[in-house]
């Protein structure tokens, strides 16, 4: 056991090293895009190994192993257990397994759940929780979006107030308390809308709240600023002095620069929607991908835990690496490897 | 013309001062104070910080009950003379067990966020003051980490560690000194150019003393906005693993547990979830409150010219 935790070690850092050296390629000057984006996805790809191993060595290291509980098996049964989930091999070749499955496409079973599979709970969980998100995120940018550009065009005044007092707020409150609180509310004292589960729009509207008040209030502020950063500059008296409307110069002219600091945002928009509805979903008995990795948590449930982090891992990244190419399409200032170099 | 000693003659006394060629050693943090003092709200979030502060430390012995005896015959009563915010589902003195769990929530939150601070400002300031390859390599592995999804990886090393103070730490250090590592980089990057650091190295002073004496005491003002962001984020992030059940555990009572607590009886008892919410938000507002003002108190712009 222990010859095969210095194994493990090695590979890590080896893997570790491996993925910083590419890393450090990939910031070469003067390459194409296209080779950038190959090259970033390939890092990522990497990261991605990373993480898989980093994942698996924690799962492993945890004492007591998965079958551990207050109820102590037989030792017969535990032996046929860790036969069937091949927890007696040495550990490289569980790793190797492990590696080979995902490769393919499979996250291995359940240990607590006979007759589900990780891959079973991702389908079912999944759909819900991105409908949720969707929602969320969507939500959280119109809101935000609107507030912040209000507040800015009446800097100083009691929309500006409000909207920053509001903000502030949303700032404050973590999203589990203030899923309680909308339930009880609006659940249990007023009694208009449902206070669990999914289907009907009605129980979507608590949890989007819920979910979308933080990142809301992020991006009010952050509109906030760079608008009134945005409507000090040259450009924007030049289409004052040609006479344009008010309308037509913050929709056209001032929103798509000020907003710009919104999509550098959305990489961890996403990550914040991600985990904030691990609670949101608990709480609000929904059964999406958040409920399922909580549970698991719960029941100790390792390969679950260790296919679900490792199934948000190359979500999360993935979006990043879709918000890096929305980032340097809509942005024509933008030069690759300039920021490299500060 | 010639030039006799009789031409000359001694400082008075009271010019003497201005022989003395270091600056007055406290000006910086005078302005910054008196700055910070006219912020309303900041002062206000300090205040409330400070009482926060002086609610954990005798808030556990005001009510004569501890924050783990039960009484079973008075399970989740509503708040009264005996029991100021009520009883939990075991019985227990909700008053006494807000304030304990203030005291581990402020303690998580405060140790958290030093101990990032040393980790961010030493990895940080060698990394800035190096500059070069070695830079670029430590700054890699900080982008590296930085884009794994941190919280995930929280939440398995205190299932490795064993839930409990000690993982919460543990992990939490881990990983939270990464954005100050880069914040301090920048500013050691920045500042290393400037020609007081010239001086110093024509002196002949050493690598560490310019970074210890020279560079990070004039990056202060962002670490500290930073370090005092850091708090109510551990405070945050705290809550929410005690939610998820990989907190402290009963009968000990951080915000968190008392929270996560309080949403089972939600539907009857509302109070046991109000009163650690109502706390963990004040202390959101307080330190947010404090770190703005901070951050205009010593922004550069405002005075040191």
């Amino acid at each position: 056991m222990s010859e095969n935790s210095y194994t493990f070690l090695i590979m890590l850092i080896l893997s570790i090293c491996f993925y910083i050296f590419m890393f450090i390629d990939v910031s070469r000057k003067g390459d194409s895009q296209m080779g950038y984006f190959l090259r970033r996805a390939l890092t990522s790809l990497l990261a991605l190994w990373l993480i898989v191993t980093i994942t698996f060595t924690i799962m492993h290291l945890i004492p007591g192993g998965p079958f551990a509980s207050e109820k102590k098996l037989p030792d017969a049964i535990l032996r046929n257990l860790e036969q069937r989930y091949h927890l007696n091999d040495p550990l490289y070749k569980q790793y190797a397994g492990y590696l080979i499955n995902l490769l393919q496409g499979d996250l291995g079973p359940s240990f607590k759940y006979e007759n589900r599979t990780v891959n079973s709970i991702i389908r079912e969980g999944f759909p819900v929780s991105a409908a949720l998100g969707s929602l969320a995120i969507v939500l959280s940018l119109s809101a935000g979006i609107l507030a912040g550009t209000v507040s800015a065009l009446r800097q100083k005044r009691w929309q500006d107030y409000t909207v920053m007092t509001m903000a502030t707020f949303g700032f404050s409150i973590p999203s589990f308390i203030l899923a309680g609180l909308l339930m009880y509310v609006f659940a249990y004292k007023l009694r208009v809308l449902p206070s669990a589960l999914w289907g009907a729009w009605q129980q979507a509207v608590l949890p989007t709240l819920a979910l979308a008040a933080l990142p809301t209030a992020f991006i009010a502020r952050l509109v906030r600023s760079s608008m009134l950063e945005v409507l000090r500059l040259d450009y924007i008296r030049t289409a004052r002095a040609k006479g344009l409307s008010e309308s037509n110069i913050i929709l056209r002219h001032a929103l798509p620069n000020a907003i710009l600091p919104v999509v550098t945002y959305s990489g961890p928009l996403i990550a914040a929607i991600l985990t904030g509805s691990f609670v949101v979903e608990f709480i609000f008995a929904i059964p999406g991908l958040g409920r399922w990795f909580v549970q698991s948590i719960t029941n100790r449930d390792y390969t679950v835990i260790l296919g679900v982090t490792i199934f948000y891992s190359a979500f999360l990244m993935l979006m990043n690496l879709i918000v890096d190419l929305i980032y340097i399409a809509i942005d024509p200032r933008i030069k690759l490897f300039d920021s490299k170099e500060v | 013309m010639e030039i006799k000693p009789q031409m000359f003659q001694p400082l008075p006394d009271e010019l003497q001062a201005y022989e003395n060629t270091s600056p007055p050693a406290h000006g910086y943090w005078k302005d910054v104070w008196s700055r910070f003092k006219k912020h309303k709200l900041a002062m206000t979030g300090l205040i409330i910080i400070g009482l926060l502060v002086l609610m954990s430390v005798i808030g556990p012995c005001m009510s004569g009950h501890t924050y783990y005896d039960q009484d079973l015959s008075m399970v989740n009563r509503a708040p009264n003379s005996i029991y100021w915010f009520g009883t939990d589902a075991l019985g227990r003195d909700l008053f006494t067990r807000v304030w304990w769990g203030a005291r581990i929530s402020l303690f998580i939150g405060l140790l958290t966020s030093v101990t990032c601070l040393v980790i961010g400002v030493l990895y940080g300031g060698i990394s800035g003051y190096l500059g070069g390859r070695a830079d670029e390599i430590m700054m890699r592995l900080v982008e590296v980490l930085l884009s794994i999804p941190f919280l995930l990886y929280v939440i398995l090393l205190i299932i490795l560690f064993e839930p409990g103070l000690k993982a919460i730490f543990l992990a939490l250090g881990l990983v939270c000194w990464l954005n100050m590592a880069r914040i301090v980089r920048g500013q050691v990057l920045s500042l290393k150019e400037r020609e007081y650091v010239l001086a110093a190295r024509l002196l002949g002073i050493s690598k560490w003393r310019i970074l210890s004496r020279h560079l990070i005491p004039n990056a202060m003002g962002p670490i500290i906005v930073t370090a005092t962001l850091l708090v109510p984020e551990a405070i945050f992030t705290e809550a929410f693993l005690s939610f998820l059940g990989l907190g402290v555990s009963s009968p000990q009572a951080s915000w968190g547990v008392l929270a996560s607590e309080g949403m089972h009886g939600l539907r009857n008892y509302p109070w046991q979830l109000f009163f650690p919410a109502f706390l963990i938000s004040l202390t959101m507002f307080a330190f947010n409150f404090v770190g703005d003002g901070l951050r205009d108190a010593m922004d550069p712009r405002g005075g040191l010219t």
